[in-house]
């Protein structure tokens, strides 16, 4: 089977800053993989990489058997079948839920409207979102917004999401329906890079667990190993800090 | 603080909105324009003063002929308004582009920018109207009107842009991001959803320019062509009383004053859509 998602010795640095120093990372169909590690560990560039937001300096990203960062790519068309999902939501404030979740399906796809917005009353509509539809983001809960973000991320039926920290920029009380939805597309066999802090999360959806430190894929394993037995001293070190703070 | 606070707060001139809030206003700007007008109409010129700038017998014979060629200048700021639009919004999406490819374009935008904002506007006005004609090309129009219309254009196209630029580079980049990581285009993420944020914001300052465009007209006078300011020029030669300028000037102050309220509107319209539930 083609896996879903590989990265091939990631090079990517800003200026002398090494942000990502040889990443090899594998992602199998369906397969919901959790990226921990501190802030500035990479997470969010090897995401915004793999989506093709940031330029690699050197190495090889596949998504679905395609190289997608060879010359020539059409970027547009990778960047369909790949949906991310970003911490600050980035909503397009001037337009309406189902104009938010629209926009692609229209523009990209060519869906005609009628078709896309049936579409997306029927994704709105299974995250509790339908009674939205008219709303603007400035009204939204943080958690609803997040949910919409999600929505418009799917709206395009992509076979691979990226999740940037999504509910690091959320009251404490609103992380729980987000992450519901995320568990939810994982028992749908959505194929999910996951970047986290919420080791809770990662513990119960994950079906691995990857630890990045300053660049590197330090340890990956299945959670229920990861989280009780990690072999590297940095990751025990990162996990000891985590349960200092109470948040596993 | 509650939804109404928020709609009624910013665009209104009165806070607050209470009837006590309302009155002291009232008292406190009776008291300060009768002090003022006191002032002038008992200073010791002020009855020459009154005969040679607000003569009513001049009012009623100049008004209309002002007027009348006052339409000039409303049709040349009309169509000057329009393609500059255009114009400053190609010129600043083309200054926008990234990457070094682009750069001869940016570069090109840059020193226009940089040469048509700083250029007195009277001076291009003299050179076009002057400049143009002088050159005998064949298939150049060398209708004063027309050739200093141009130079406003060329002008305020200059400043208009950067008025666009600075909105477009407002919106802050996550939103291109977030546009491109749905497969949109470099080009659609600018048209539908860079531009929209950034020209709700620039209405304001994009107003201010066009207003100074509006008083700007008045500069075609020098070619000698006769609208408001022209016209007011020779009334005045020949009346030796200057009660033809304030009429000019009534009418500049006068179409700028409606422009104001409908930019206030269009802001609290957008802000009203934005904040409360979009149902229009």
């Amino acid at each position: 089977m083609t896996p879903a998602l590989v990265c091939e010795k990631v090079h990517k640095s800003f200026g002398k800053l090494n942000v990502l120093n040889g990443i090899d990372l594998s992602l199998d169909e369906h397969e919901v993989v959790c990226l921990i590690g501190a802030s500035g560990s990479g997470k969010s560039t090897l995401l915004r990489c793999i989506n093709l937001l940031e330029p690699i300096d050197s190495g090889r990203i596949t998504v679905a058997g395609r190289t997608v960062t060879a010359r020539g790519v059409d970027v547009n068309e990778v960047r369909k079948g790949i949906g991310i999902v970003f911490q600050a939501f980035n909503l397009f404030p001037h337009m309406s839920v189902l104009k938010n979740v629209t926009l692609a399906p229209r523009k990209v796809m060519g869906m005609s409207r009628s078709d896309a917005e049936h579409e997306a009353m029927r994704l709105l509509e299974q995250f509790g979102l339908a009674d939205k539809r008219d709303e603007y983001p400035d009204r939204l809960s943080g958690g609803q917004q997040q949910r919409v973000a999600i929505v418009r991320a799917l709206a395009t039926k992509p076979q691979l999401m990226l999740f940037d920290e999504v509910t690091s920029a959320l009251d404490p009380e609103l992380v729980a329906e987000v992450l519901g939805v995320i568990r939810g597309l994982a028992h749908g066999g959505m194929t999910m890079l996951i970047a986290t802090h919420e080791m809770g999360f990662a513990r119960d959806v994950a079906s691995r667990v990857c630890f990045l430190d300053a660049g590197v894929l330090l340890e990956q394993g299945p959670p229920e190993q990861f989280f009780s037995d990690p072999k590297e001293e940095r990751t025990r070190q990162f996990l000891q800090r985590i349960i200092e703070a109470g948040r596993l | 603080m509650d939804e109404d606070d928020k709609g009624a707060g910013r665009g209104s001139l009165i806070l607050g909105g209470a009837a006590r809030n309302v009155s002291v206003a009232m008292v406190s700007t009776i008291v300060v324009f009768s002090t003022l007008a006191l002032v002038v109409v008992n200073s010791a010129g002020w009855a020459k003063v009154k005969t040679t700038f607000f003569n009513p017998h001049q009012f009623h014979t100049y008004a209309w002929p002002v007027a009348h060629a006052f339409v000039l200048n409303i049709k040349i700021a009309v169509v000057a308004e329009l393609v500059i639009l255009v114009l400053a919004l190609a010129l600043a999406v083309l200054r926008s582009l990234p990457g070094p490819v682009f750069f001869p374009i940016r570069a090109m935008a840059i020193v226009y920018t940089d040469l048509f904002r700083g250029v007195p506007t009277i001076l291009l006005v003299y050179l076009f109207g002057f400049g143009v004609p002088a050159l005998a090309l064949s298939h150049v129009p060398n209708s004063p009107t027309y050739l200093a219309t141009v130079a406003l254009i060329m002008v305020y196209t200059a400043y208009v842009s950067e008025v666009y630029r600075s909105g477009i580079e407002s919106v802050h980049p996550s939103q291109d991001a977030a546009a491109r990581s749905l497969g949109l285009s470099r080009w659609q993420a600018m048209k539908t959803v860079i531009l929209p944020q950034a020209v709700r914001r620039v209405i304001p300052p994009l107003l201010n320019d066009f207003i100074g465009l509006q008083k700007d007209t008045a500069l075609i006078s020098v070619l000698g062509v006769v609208e408001a300011l022209q016209q007011a020029n020779l009334a005045s030669e020949a009346e030796f009383n200057y009660t033809p300028y304030v009429i000019a000037g009534l009418f500049f102050v006068a179409i700028t004053i409606p422009q104001a309220r409908l930019t206030d509107w269009l802001i609290n319209r957008d802000r009203g859509r934005q904040m409360a539930g979009g149902r229009m």
